[in-house]
């Protein structure tokens, strides 16, 4: 029989606030160290926290979107350890009394993924070795976070990889933060242990600080096969924490001080006990965006494939640009646009994030209605379409400009004629039972026409002709 | 009478400008601050900026503040940005803060001259002023003897008359103690009622910032005008303050005052006898006195020390030579090491065993049985005190269990060491207001301090009852070295 992987995760989030979670100081990634720095925030003696009711706000979000219940009374503990990063000393966090608690995550399969519970902290700032020096950035000290932990509910690393992305997509939707992995705005420790069903849980070890989905990829696969290795060769399992080496996939134990943290836990007297209105809670529930799993089968009942619904909720700004297309336009004809045209030239997940195009929806959902009626066929969309996106001209415009309007039915009968007279070793193979052969008279007209007419219409048009004709 | 009140009143008739007030103060304190070490830095620049600011105000405006112009010194342990704030510890003896505390601000705002800053316990740990690294401060009564702690500097210079008036903490008696032993007045403020932001914080939930003064008015002055609700420290209430100084009328007819055998039983004799005396005044002024009962004071003191020492375990983790204050000169080899070296290099004896002992209370093993059994019984101190404010205003006591105690004051244990703080560490624990003044003269000429401790938000009502008995019973108190207020 073999073994199951039971793991669980503790996602730290940034929260994208503009200022910290205990002063105003900016919360922008990336400038000069030490430039968003205050006397709160690197811990002058005299300074006290004052709460950014923001990140209450942003926290509650996240929470109502996991189908967390939020707690009514909050307030902060002290985590008590010494690190050149954290200039008081301890971390202000939600230990005993977090602000949302029992919520969870569905997978595409229906499988629950239960969380825990989400909690406020800060974070700490930045070390950075050089040498036998380490310089210290305090910007990102005390930059507001929440931890989402959920109960060991995850089973397998693909079900590991989309409860993370997942919860990323929630929180980018619901505009909580930018779970960036690569910039450290979202970070996790990935608790793993091996069990044969039925039997109690195994011991468990901690993977600190993963930031990216295939090291966590690797590191529960590694971690997996240790543990069971580990027990089939009857070696004790320590629990521990333990660091993902990223040159070679594996993980090595922590140092044992590390394991032995006394964190000394106790409420913070400089922050009171926080009571949060039920009418607070319900304004926020109020203000929240239509959240991804509902967009998707919205998506999906309007007649688009899981993988088309998928690449469109993806990037917020993507989603709410299509779900105002499709007020007025044709959804299907829509998503080829977004994720033909605008995609390749959005190239990068960055720009795509940011979505920043010179046609509006009303100019992309009149563009599809005028080839859904046929009025443009699909080949010339595409073109007016590049060129929109080029200009930001509306379609009509671009059509009139290049003379590209279609020619009008007289018109089109006439060449239709002309292609039939021109064309007879084409119309007596037609005749005699090769359709094929219609393709050659409409190639005609096509060429003539600079492929200004829809070729369905055209070809309907042919075969009346020649009917008629015969 | 108000030295304030009298002060303002000659500033604001044009008798003596700000500034020749402060050179006045100045002068005193070159003469005697030798022999007192009351002020550990005096700022004649500062001051008489400060003055001559105030005297361009005074000059046009005749309502501004009372406090306008008029001198003051500062504990060592409220930030003035640009200025040292050193808590006499070497690990800070050459931070200089970056911000102006809010009370220090409040009180700029309106017209205050600070002299300079003064003498403290390091870190405000200690009941004698004389543990700071610029060595003890002495009483104006007796040069031998201490003037207490932490705010022993503060009392020092005020008794002597080098400071009409001064901001001190008080975290577990430190301004009520001091006040007593050179016969001044303090009052602790109600937990939350005065900003804590720029006091460097010794035990966040017992700190508070405190007027000492030479007289009750003078208390009520300076209290009205530091308190209020404070943007940067959440602990303060938001609520609307009774001017305290309209309310001292002098009348306690009716007023209940409790008596508690807890607090007089392990006073002296001299002590006792000067607090009924005390007591005897306010019966034929028509008070009524009500014996009070509060069971679980015996634990007062064990509570203080194991939260009190479990709050400053974590507070005093941010000195670790990085950022600000003192970083050890030896070689280290990592950044560890240099933490340690620092930390035991800057810090005294008594601040490293207080961290010691937070660290135990707190840690895994015994959290339950000490900090989570002080917290619970911490409440039910505070129950007790509600409970005993239900039949009586305030409670009286003394406020120390004895006169001042000599400079060379040996205690044979730490814990007889922190007996000093009976009677007026349990207003800490409880968040309760206090107020210390003077109320008797020792066989020794020391003076000897009674307390009025009331429910929350009841300055006024101790601060009248205080009022009453200085008007009418004020001790002939005479320091040995020192200056007559009045110019």
């Amino acid at each position: 029989m073999t073994y199951n992987l039971v793991c669980g995760f503790e996602t730290h989030v940034e929260l994208s606030t503009k200022t910290k979670i205990f002063c105003s100081c900016p919360t922008d990634f990336g400038d000069e160290p030490n430039s968003h720095v205050c006397p709160k925030c690197i811990a002058e003696p005299g300074t006290l926290p004052v709460v950014n009711k923001q990140t209450f706000i942003y926290a509650i979000r996240a929470g109502l979107a996991t189908n967390c219940t939020i707690s009514r009374i909050v307030h902060f503990d002290r985590k008590n350890y010494t690190y050149p990063d954290l200039p008081k000393a301890y971390q202000l966090t939600q230990f005993t009394e977090p602000i949302c608690i029992g919520g969870h995550i569905k997978l595409d399969s229906g499988k629950i993924i239960r969380i825990n519970r989400i909690h406020l902290e800060e974070d700490a700032g930045k070390l950075i070795h050089r040498g036998e020096y380490t310089f210290i950035d305090y910007n990102r000290g005390a930059v507001p976070l929440i931890e989402i932990v959920t109960e060991p509910d995850i089973s397998s690393i693909s079900e590991a990889r989309e409860y993370l992305e997942k919860l990323q997509l929630i929180l980018r939707h619901i505009e909580v933060s930018d779970c960036k992995m690569e910039e450290g705005s979202m970070r996790c420790d990935v608790n793993i242990s091996v069990n044969k069903t039925g039997e109690k849980l195994g011991t468990r070890s901690e993977i600190k600080n993963m930031n990216s989905l295939s090291f966590i990829e690797k590191a529960i696969a590694y971690e997996y096969s240790r543990h069971v290795s580990a027990i089939q060769n009857g070696e004790m399992l320590y629990q521990e924490t333990r660091r993902f080496n990223e040159s070679d996939g594996s993980t090595s134990a922590m140092r044992e001080k590390e394991n032995a943290q006394d964190y000394r836990y106790y409420d913070d007297p400089d922050i009171p006990t926080i009571i949060i209105e039920e009418s607070f809670i319900e304004s926020i529930k109020r203000s929240l965006p239509e959240l991804p799993i509902d967009i998707r089968n919205r998506y999906l009942n309007i007649g688009l494939s899981v993988s088309e619904a998928d690449l469109l909720i993806k990037y917020k700004k993507v989603a709410d640009y299509f779900s105002e297309a499709i007020k007025t336009g044709d959804p299907k004809i829509l998503s080829n646009y977004i994720l033909g045209e605008i995609f390749r030239l959005l190239e990068t997940e960055a720009k795509k994030e940011i979505f920043d195009i010179l046609v509006s929806p009303v100019q992309l959902s009149s563009l599809s209605n005028a080839q859904k009626s046929g009025k443009i066929n699909a080949q010339l969309a595409k073109k007016a379409l590049s060129e929109m996106l080029k200009s930001g001209k509306s379609w009509e415009t671009f059509i009139s400009e290049s003379d590209l309007q279609e020619i009008s039915d007289n018109e089109l009968i006439s060449y239709c004629k002309e292609a039939i007279e021109n064309n007879s070793n084409a119309l007596s193979d037609y005749l005699s039972g090769k359709e094929k052969a219609l393709k050659a008279i409409l190639g005609y007209v096509m060429k003539k026409t600079k492929g200004k007419v829809n070729p369905e219409k055209t070809e309907k048009l042919l075969i009346e002709l020649i009917t008629k004709k015969g | 009478m108000s030295k304030i009140l009298y002060y303002s009143n000659l500033l604001k008739t044009g008798k003596i400008s700000s500034s020749e007030l402060t050179k006045i103060y100045l002068d005193r304190i070159e003469k005697l601050n030798p022999k007192l070490n009351a002020y550990i830095r005096v700022l004649p620049e500062y001051a008489l900026a400060q003055a001559s600011k105030c005297d361009e105000i005074l000059s046009k405006d005749k309502s501004s503040s009372p406090l306008t112009g008029v001198p003051m010194a500062l504990k060592d342990n409220l930030s003035v940005v640009g200025l040292h704030t050193t808590c006499c510890s070497k690990m800070l003896e050459n931070f200089k803060s970056t911000f102006t505390a809010s009370a220090v601000k409040k009180l700029f705002d309106k017209g205050a001259v600070m002299l300079g800053k003064t003498n403290l316990d390091e870190f405000a740990m200690g009941s004698y002023c004389n543990t700071g690294i610029f060595g003890p401060a002495r009483n104006p009564y007796d040069l031998e003897k201490s003037p207490g702690g932490s705010s022993g500097g503060n009392a020092s210079a005020v008794s002597a008359g080098i400071a009409p008036y001064t901001l001190g903490t008080d975290t577990g008696g430190s301004t009520r103690q001091p006040a007593s032993y050179c016969g001044i007045v303090a009052l602790k403020p109600t937990y939350g009622s005065v900003s804590r932001y720029g006091l460097l914080t010794l035990a966040s939930s017992f700190d508070q910032i405190a007027p000492m003064t030479s007289t009750v008015t003078d208390c009520a002055i300076v209290y009205d005008a530091i308190c209020g609700h404070d943007p940067d420290d959440m602990m303060t209430f938001k609520r609307k303050y009774e001017p305290t100084y309209s309310q001292l009328s002098g009348e306690v007819k009716r007023l209940r005052i409790g008596i508690s055998d807890d607090f007089l039983s392990s006073s002296s004799e001299e002590t006792i006898e000067s607090v009924m005396k005390a007591v005897d005044f306010y019966v034929s002024k028509g008070a009524e006195i009500v014996k009070v009962k509060l069971p679980h004071i015996k634990y007062a003191l064990p509570i203080y020390y194991i939260l009190g020492c479990a709050e400053i375990s974590s507070n005093f983790g941010r000195f670790d030579g990085i950022r600000y204050g003192y970083k050890t000169s030896l070689q280290y080899k990592d950044i560890d090491d240099m933490i340690t070296k620092t930390r035991t290099e800057g810090l005294g004896k008594d601040i490293k065993r207080r961290i010691m002992l937070g660290i135990y209370f707190l840690s895994k093993q015994n959290y339950k049985e000490y900090f989570q059994k002080a917290s619970m019984m911490r409440n039910e101190l505070i129950r007790d005190f509600s409970n005993a404010f239900e039949t009586c205003d305030l409670i009286l006591s003394p406020t120390s269990p004895t006169s001042a105690v000599s400079l060379d004051f040996t205690p044979e244990t730490i814990v007889e060491k922190y007996y000093a703080d009976a009677c007026v560490a349990p207003a800490n624990l409880c968040g309760l207001p206090a107020l210390a003044l003077p109320c008797g003269i020792g066989q020794n000429g020391m003076p000897i301090g009674m307390q009025l401790m009331g429910p929350n938000f009841s300055e006024g009502t101790l601060l009248n009852a205080g009022y009453a008995f200085e008007k009418e019973c004020k001790p002939e108190l005479k320091p040995s070295i020192g200056v007559n207020y009045d110019l």
